[in-house]
């Protein structure tokens, strides 16, 4: 094809409006490649305002159709952006399309540089490039792979709940895989939810039952994965089911064993510190599922040999102190990642003497005491656990927006500010003060929730708080914690006495995130949270096919936000569900078996496991199935034996030849 | 050499993750200087030593090469075959002649956009302190001087 000069190239120069043409000299780029590139097969080159438009498509259209184009360069934004619709417009004229080409000249060139003339010469070189490239581009056929119809949700909290709920209702099977023995996540923690103040366990515990006790839903808690293998449609997961040194057929969740242990653990998770659990123990009473686990680690027979309290009054003998972590192995066609965040340590601001002032508290920590299934049944007390405080401090953007820890807003915690100030109020009658650096309170109705709790009474001081102090220097100072501020609203600094300081802590991402990620093959942000495809438009998927985010894992978010968004992750899987089978994109190796002599260089190279070698012929095959088209096969071949499509040694060779055409060849450009 | 010396470099960038920050720092508008052409491959593993030999046997001053974080590879580990190559074909640049600073690896991860352009920005200047490169066009004649074709690219000094 490219040897009898019988290519018919289009090229189209986009001006995204002003964002290319403002910096581009898109005019004179089209009319260069129009007569310089001519002897190259370009027979025709434009320029129009929005190439993405229907009409821009259009007019590739019909130019394939009228003038016979057997190739096409559109200069406009990323691939990664449109390459879809320019491919998917040639197909509609009838042309292979993965005969089109897209020269990124906006993120990398109009946007990223200033010197209009320096910008338009680099624009005419990237599309030199362009034009080289495609003349060696092949037609090709997308892959089709079955889509296997189950699907991963891993984490248990309201987002994965939520995606996993509407996944099964549709019909279709879904593993659900939690870290903790139950489900519920951090929202089972919760005592009141805002705005509207449900309580958290009655809007929650439904959704979780359904879940456990759902047809179509397999649900592992106390488990983790630990492995993934395959691409979209065609995942193999592999999940660690931690022993829980119960045997769950068996138990019936009666609850006699935690009743019968002898020993308390103070519970640092569910009861975040402030309430004790036993060694066997379900971490809440609406625990889904209904079964114990064995805290190894502080269980009496493990420390000591004897005790097996529990074993003795099991009435149905599903205790098993023997029972070993199994390895479960199953497949699924997508996965929806909703594995949650961590609170901000707030010990890590020493100014507000969190662990080491008694009276300071964090946000987790007010909400299991105001919850009546707490470790104070609902009062809000001191440390001592006894004393009513009089006047509450609660300290907004404890982590957030602040340059020593995390520079974003946690989205959550005004609000949960909001709800503590009135909850606060409404129990204790206390005097109540925020502070605050801004109020944010977008969302439906949360601003009137704010207004409600300003009628209410409740002060706020708008400053950052400086420093949280047992040290008085008044009369009135002494017994109390003293809250250091600077009131920018009066322009003062103020000391305020307080009995009880709150912390409202911002979200950080899972500690592990980095970890996940990387077992999923997708990444993470400067900030640590799970990067989704696209900011705006698509905040659901990843850049890795058949792989969704959920939940405050792709960043904060309260939960009807997480809801939303798994509820949505679940409308994308069910969308491939019901595609049955996907389009791969064919970028491949493949072996030239004449050209194979065998030395097996490459053998060792691929960790998809995609290369065999046939000893009787003495040549390696590469299995489609199984490559992923990376290509790293192809660049060690020393006899150039492998090929791969989409990249293949020509294209690359000619983009670099094209690149540099400008420079090098001058005389090449001339027609 | 003169402070009207542009250079021109090449960079072969991975798909998943450097390519995207090129994106990303596009997108947040962060400013580098115009010398670099970027060359997408699928994985930094795709990268044929003979891509950066024919890149600079074609006028490239300098050559950048970038990846994902060792550890972060989307194809599980194939970064590290393409840092193991890049230490053997400096090798045999340097037998070449070329100074060791004209081809370069860096790793940048998709969220690193502010990094991928300071990365560009330095390495421009890193070869500009060196100098044209001057290989000519399949070791024939020089290219022609910088000057030549910045008049006729219109690109000024």
């Amino acid at each position: 094809m490219t040897e009898n000069n019988q290519e018919k190239i289009g090229v189209y120069v986009c001006h995204c409006g002003t964002n290319i043409a403002g910096v581009v000299n898109v005019q004179e780029v089209a009319e260069w490649a129009a007569s310089k590139l001519k002897h190259r097969g370009v027979v025709i080159a434009r320029e129009y305002k929005f190439m993405c438009s229907s009409l821009g498509q259009e007019l590739i259209e019909k130019d394939i159709k009228e003038l016979g184009l057997n190739r096409v360069v559109v200069a406009a934004c990323s691939p990664h952006l449109h390459e879809k619709t320019f491919r998917t417009a040639c197909a509609n004229a009838g042309l292979n399309p993965f005969l089109c080409e897209m020269v990124s000249i906006r993120e990398q060139v109009s946007w990223v540089h200033t010197d209009k003339v320096a910008a338009t010469a680099k624009a005419k070189a990237m599309i030199a490039g362009g034009v080289e490239r495609v003349r060696y581009n092949s037609p090709l056929e997308p892959l089709m792979v079955p889509i296997n119809p189950a699907t991963l949700v891993v984490g248990g909290g309201i987002a994965g709940i939520q995606s996993a709920l509407e996944i099964a209702d549709a019909g279709h099977h879904v593993y659900m895989v939690e870290r903790e023995p139950s489900i519920g996540g951090h929202m089972a923690q919760f005592d009141k939810t805002f705005p509207t103040l449900d309580c958290a366990a009655c809007i929650l515990t439904p959704k979780m039952v359904s879940v456990g006790s759902h047809p179509n839903i397999t649900l592992l808690t106390w488990s983790e994965v630990e492995k993934v293998e395959g691409y979209v449609g065609n995942f193999t997961v592999t999940v660690r089911k931690k022993a829980r040194k119960i045997n769950e057929e068996l138990c019936t969740g009666c609850g006699i064993c935690q009743e019968k242990c002898p020993k308390k653990v103070i519970d640092n998770v569910y009861e975040a510190g402030l309430g004790y659990r036993k060694a066997i123990y379900t971490p809440f009473p609406q625990a889904v599922p209904n079964r114990p686990v064995m805290d190894v680690e502080n269980c009496t027979y493990y420390e000591k040999g004897t005790c097996k309290a529990c074993e003795k009054f099991c009435p149905t003998n599903a205790i098993d102190f023997d029972q070993q972590d199994e390895i479960l192995n199953f497949e699924v066609g997508n996965i929806v990642l909703a594995t949650g965040y961590d609170l901000f340590d707030a010990r890590r601001v020493t100014n507000y003497g969190y662990g080491r002032l008694p009276n300071v508290f964090t946000s987790l920590e007010v909400e299991r005491l105001t919850n009546a299934a707490g470790p104070t049944t609902g009062n809000i007390v001191l440390r001592d656990g006894k004393t009513v405080p009089k006047a509450v401090g609660i300290i907004h953007c404890v982590g957030s927006r602040d340059r020593n820890f995390n520079n974003y807003c946690s989205v959550i915690c005004c609000m949960q500010s909001l709800k503590f100030a009135h909850l606060v109020h409404e129990r204790t009658g206390a005097t109540v003060y925020n502070f605050y650096i801004d109020m944010r309170t977008a969302f439906k109705d949360y601003d009137e929730f704010y207004q409600r709790v300003l009628e209410e009474g409740t002060l706020f001081v708008r400053g950052k708080v400086a420093e949280v102090s047992d040290v008085p220097r008044t009369e009135r100072e002494k017994g109390k914690l003293i809250i250091q501020v600077e009131d920018t609203l009066v322009g003062k600094q103020r000391r305020i006495p307080v009995d009880m300081v709150i912390l409202s802590t911002g979200l950080e991402p899972r500690k592990d995130a980095k970890e996940v990620a990387k077992l999923f093959g997708i990444s993470c942000s400067v900030n640590g949270w799970f990067i989704e495809k696209h900011p705006k438009l698509d905040p659901i998927a990843t850049m890795t096919e058949g792989i969704y985010i959920a939940g405050c894992a792709q960043g904060p978010k309260d939960i009807p936000n997480s809801v939303a968004q798994g509820a949505a992750a679940s409308a994308r899987v069910l969308g491939k569900i019901e595609q049955k089978q996907i389009a791969l994109e064919p970028i491949r190796a493949s072996v030239i078996e004449e050209k194979c002599s065998g030395c097996r260089i490459c053998n060792g190279l691929c960790p998809f496991n995609a290369i065999t070698f046939h000893e009787d012929r003495m040549v390696t095959e590469i299995n489609p199935a199984l490559c992923q088209g990376c290509g790293t096969c192809v660049a060690a071949c020393p006899a150039g034996a492998i090929t791969g499509t989409g990249f293949s040694n020509d294209q690359i060779m000619a983009q670099i030849e094209g690149l540099l055409m400008l420079n090098v060849d001058q005389e090449l450009a001339v027609a | 050499m003169t402070d009207s010396f542009e250079p021109t470099i090449i960079g072969f960038t991975c798909n998943w993750c450097s390519y995207r920050a090129a994106d990303l720092a596009g997108t947040a508008r962060i400013k580098y200087p115009p010398n670099v052409r970027l060359i997408r491959l699928m994985c930094s593993g795709r990268l044929d030593p003979t891509f950066v030999f024919k890149a600079l046997a074609n006028g490239a001053d300098g050559v950048i090469i970038t990846g994902c974080h060792p550890g972060e590879c989307h194809y599980i580990e194939q970064n590290y075959k393409a840092l193991r190559r890049f230490h053997l074909m400096k090798r045999t640049l340097q037998g070449l002649g070329l100074e060791p600073g004209r081809v370069k690896l860096i790793w940048a991860s998709a969220a690193e956009g502010a990094k991928f352009a300071s990365e560009i920005t330095a390495f421009v200047e890193e070869i500009r302190a060196l100098g044209p490169l001057h290989w000519g066009k399949n070791g024939s004649a020089p290219s022609p001087t910088v000057e030549a074709v910045q008049e006729k690219v219109e690109v000024p000094a």
